[in-house]
C-alpha cells in the first residue's frame, strides 16, 4: 500500500506544455504513472508529447477520468490552477511551484476547507510512492520499495533520507514533500494521519525546519497515540534569528520556531531526534532492528 | 523586503491611517529645511531597518530647526547599534523629521499571517510602544486577536470590538477602529507579510496616529508592485547578498569560516547544522537551486570566495535534477577561472555521481572529496583550521 498516489492514479499535468511540465510528465511516465493529459489555457485540442490537452480541467477530467494533479504552473497563476483542479474534485493536487504569493495561497486554503480535494504543497518537490507513481520533481532512483513513510519540508533532504534508508535497506511507502511556504495544504499531521491508515507503513521519516509550529503540532499529534516510530531531524539549528533561510517560510521570528524547540518538543513526544542529517537513515536501521 | 518607517508611513497615509506630519531628511540642510516647515518640535528618527533606536540614540526630541539641524549632523553617518541591529550596528544614511506630539496614550496594533489558522490576524493591545514579543510572552492575556477573512478582510464590527476592548470611548475609539480597518486593508493590498503600529498613539486632543510604523512585503508578490519594489534600500543589505539576488542565488552571510555551496534550502541549513556538529562555522548560508546550470556555480564561487573570513569551501550536493556530473563541471571551471586556491571539499550523490566523481579526479585539480556529509564536514572543518 501507499498514499496519496498509486498505481489507480490518474494524473493530469497542470502546465504539461511547459518546460518543467513537460520533462517531469515524461519522468513520471517512465515511472510508471499513469500520465493521462494535461492542462494548458489556450492550447486545448492539441497533443503534447503524445498526451491530449485541455483548457479546462473539467474538460481533462470528463474526458480522460483523471483524479490527481501535478501543478507547474508560475507563480501569478498557481494559486488560480489549485482552485480550478480543486473545483474539478480531484483528489489529490499536488503544486510544486515556487514563489506564490501568501496572500494568493489564504483564499486557496480556505477553498479546500470541507471539500474533497488534498492540496500537498505548494513549493514542495512533490509525492513519491516506491514502485508505483509519483507525482512532483523526486527522483525515482533514489527510492526503493518498503515500509518507511518520508515526510519533510524541504525538497533535497527528502532526497537525502530517500537514499540513506535504501542504502541501508530499508524502502520506502510514500515519500511527501509537503513544502517550505508558510502556508501549505497537507501538514505533518495530515501526513502522520495518512500514514496512520496505511499498513504498510511501519515507520516514518520526519524532516522539520526552522519557523511556524508545524512541528511541534506535529509532536503533540504523535504523543496523542500516533503508534508507529518516527524519526525526526530539524534543519535550521545555526539558523540565525529574522532571517529568511531559503524557504518562505523558513524564519525564526521573534525568538519562536527555532530549531531547539522543536527538537525537544518531537524528543518529548517519543521521537528519535538526530541532530545531524547524515545520521537519518541510521536511527531509522535502528528503530526498526531493536 | 524590508522598507523604512518613513516609507511604511506614506503607504500607510495613502490607506486612510492618520501619521504625524513628517519628511524625510538625507543631509543636514534637508532637515533643517523640513524642521522650518514644520515649525516648533520635532522629532528626528534615524532611518535603519531595525527597530530599538530610541535607546541606542536614534530618535531625539528637539525644540527648533537649527537644533534638527546638529541633531541630524550627529545622526547622520553614525552606526547605529540596537537590540536588533547585531554589534556591527548600521549606518544611518536617511532620517525623518516629524511634528512632535502630545501623547496621551500609546497602543499597539500590528498584523501578521498566522500560520496555524491561515488567515492573518490583527492583534492590539494597550502596552504601546514596548516590545509586543515580550508582552506575549508576560501577559498574553492583554493581546486581543481578530482573525481575517481571506477575501472580506477586517469587518467594522471586529475592528469596534477591538477598540472597546483596549478601554477606548467615543469619539476616540472611532478613529481607532477605523485606523484599524485601514492597517488591515493596508495589510492584504500591499501584500505584506508584517504590519506594524507600535505605538498607535492617542493624542490630547484625542487624535489617533500612527507614531511608528514596519511594514515587512512578502517577496513574491513583488512582481506585482513595480512601485513597492522601489522602495528596497541596497544600503541596508549585506553587499554580497544584494549581488547573489541579482543572480538567483539564495544567500546569507554568516560568521565563520567554511564558505558553503549547496542545493536546496532545506539541504543548505542542515549543511550549516553540520558544519557545527563538526566543530566548525559556516561562512554562509548557499542555495543555488535545483536547477542550477555553470554559470550560476561559478557565481555562487565568486560569491562566497569574496568573503574574506572564508577559509575552506565545502560543496553539498544532491543531484536529483541537477546531475552530479554538470555539476563537477560546473566547479571545476568556476575553480580555473576564479584561480581558487582554497581547499574545496566536495561531496555528492545522486544522479550520476560517478562521473561526477571522476571529472573531478581527472581535472588535476586539488578538490578534497567525501562521500558522506559527515565525512566532509570534518574535513572541511579541519581544512579551514589550516
Amino acid at each position: 500500500m501507499a498514499v496519496l498516489v498509486d498505481d489507480r492514479t490518474r494524473l493530469l499535468v497542470q502546465g504539461l506544455t511547459g518546460r518543467e511540465g513537460t520533462f517531469h510528465a515524461q519522468q513520471a511516465a517512465r515511472y510508471g504513472t499513469n500520465v493521462v493529459g494535461g492542462v494548458s489555457p489556450g492550447k486545448g485540442g492539441t497533443t503534447h508529447e503524445g498526451w491530449p490537452v485541455f483548457d479546462t480541467v473539467r474538460e481533462a477530467v470528463g474526458e480522460t477520468g483523471a483524479n490527481a494533479s501535478v501543478v507547474f504552473v508560475p507563480p501569478p497563476a498557481a494559486a488560480d490552477a489549485i482552485l480550478e483542479a480543486a473545483d474539478a474534485d480531484l483528489d489529490v493536487v499536488v503544486c510544486i511551484t515556487e514563489g506564490i504569493p501568501t496572500r494568493d495561497m489564504l483564499p486557496v486554503i480556505a477553498f479546500l476547507e470541507g471539500r474533497r480535494t488534498r492540496l500537498v504543497g505548494p513549493n514542495c518537490p512533490g509525492v513519491l510512492s516506491a514502485g508505483k507513481a509519483k507525482a512532483g520533481i523526486i527522483p525515482g532512483h533514489i527510492g526503493s520499495e518498503g515500509n518507511v513513510g518520508v515526510v519533510s519540508r524541504s525538497g533535497t533532504l527528502t532526497y537525502e533520507a530517500m537514499h540513506q534508508l535504501t542504502r541501508l535497506g530499508l524502502g520506502q511507502t510514500t515519500c511527501i514533500g509537503i513544502g517550505g511556504d508558510p502556508l501549505i495544504g497537507t501538514t505533518f499531521v495530515d501526513a502522520l494521519r495518512l500514514f496512520t491508515a496505511d499498513e504498510a507503513t511501519e515507520a516514518v521519516v520526519l524532516i522539520g525546519e526552522i519557523g511556524g509550529t508545524a512541528e511541534e503540532d506535529a509532536a503533540a499529534f504523535i504523543a496523542d497515540g500516533f503508534r508507529k516510530p518516527v524519526v525526526g531531524f530539524v534543519a535550521g539549528q545555526t539558523a540565525p534569528p529574522g532571517r529568511r533561510m531559503g524557504h518562505a517560510g523558513a524564519i525564526i521570528a521573534g525568538g519562536a520556531g527555532t530549531a531547539a524547540q522543536k527538537q525537544e518538543a518531537l524528543a518529548a513526544a517519543g521521537v528519535t531526534v538526530v541532530k545531524s542529517p547524515a545520521d537519518i537513515g541510521a536511527a531509522m536501521a535502528r528503530r526498526l532492528g531493536g | 523586503m524590508k522598507i523604512h518607517e518613513y516609507q511604511a508611513k506614506t503607504l500607510l497615509a495613502a490607506a486612510g491611517v492618520a501619521v504625524p506630519r513628517g519628511e524625510p531628511a538625507f543631509t543636514a540642510g534637508e532637515a533643517r529645511a523640513a524642521a522650518e516647515r514644520l515649525g516648533g518640535r520635532v522629532v528626528v528618527k534615524a532611518q535603519i531597518h531595525a527597530g530599538g533606536r530610541g535607546k541606542g540614540g536614534g530618535v531625539k526630541l528637539v525644540a527648533g530647526a537649527a537644533e534638527a539641524e546638529r541633531a541630524a549632523e550627529a545622526m547622520l553617518g553614525m552606526t547605529l547599534v540596537t537590540a536588533q541591529t547585531g554589534p556591527g550596528g548600521r549606518r544611518v544614511g536617511r532620517l525623518l523629521i516629524e511634528e512632535g506630539l502630545d501623547i496621551e496614550r500609546e497602543l499597539y496594533v500590528g498584523l501578521v499571517i498566522d500560520r496555524a489558522l491561515a488567515r492573518p490576524v490583527l492583534m492590539a493591545s494597550r502596552a504601546g510602544g514596548m516590545d509586543i514579543e515580550q508582552v506575549a510572552a508576560d501577559t498574553p492575556e492583554s493581546i486581543l486577536k481578530e482573525s481575517l477573512d481571506p477575501v472580506a478582510g477586517l469587518l467594522p464590527f471586529q475592528a469596534r470590538r477591538l477598540a472597546f476592548g483596549l478601554g477606548l470611548e467615543r469619539p476616540v475609539a472611532g478613529r481607532a477602529a477605523a485606523v484599524m480597518l485601514a492597517a488591515a486593508r493596508a495589510f492584504l493590498d500591499l501584500d505584506a507579510s508584517l504590519l506594524e503600529i507600535n505605538p498607535l498613539v492617542v493624542t490630547s486632543g484625542g487624535e489617533v496616529l500612527a507614531l511608528d510604523a514596519k511594514v515587512n512585503l512578502d517577496d513574491n508578490a513583488l512582481f506585482r508592485h513595480p512601485e513597492l519594489r522601489e522602495l528596497r534600500d541596497k544600503a541596508e543589505e549585506e553587499a554580497l547578498e544584494v549581488e547573489a539576488s541579482e543572480h538567483a542565488l539564495s544567500y546569507i552571510r554568516l560568521d565563520g569560516r567554511i564558505g558553503c555551496m549547496v542545493n536546496g534550502a532545506g539541504l543548505a541549513m542542515a549543511t550549516m547544522d553540520i558544519i557545527h556538529l563538526a566543530g566548525g562555522e559556516p561562512a554562509n548560508f548557499l542555495d543555488v537551486g535545483g536547477g542550477a546550470n555553470a554559470d550560476q556555480i561559478r557565481n555562487a564561487f565568486r560569491i562566497l570566495m569574496a568573503d574574506p573570513n572564508v577559509t575552506a569551501v565545502l560543496v553539498n550536493i544532491f543531484g536529483g535534477i541537477l546531475r552530479c556530473d554538470v555539476l563537477a563541471e560546473g566547479v571545476i571551471a568556476a575553480v580555473r577561472q576564479l584561480k581558487v586556491t582554497l581547499p574545496v571539499v566536495i561531496r555528492m550523490e545522486g544522479t550520476n555521481v560517478e562521473a561526477g566523481k571522476r571529472k573531478l579526479r581527472e581535472s588535476g585539480l586539488n578538490f578534497t572529496t567525501a562521500d558522506t556529509m559527515s565525512e566532509a564536514a570534518e574535513r572541511a572543518v579541519a581544512l579551514a583550521a589550516g
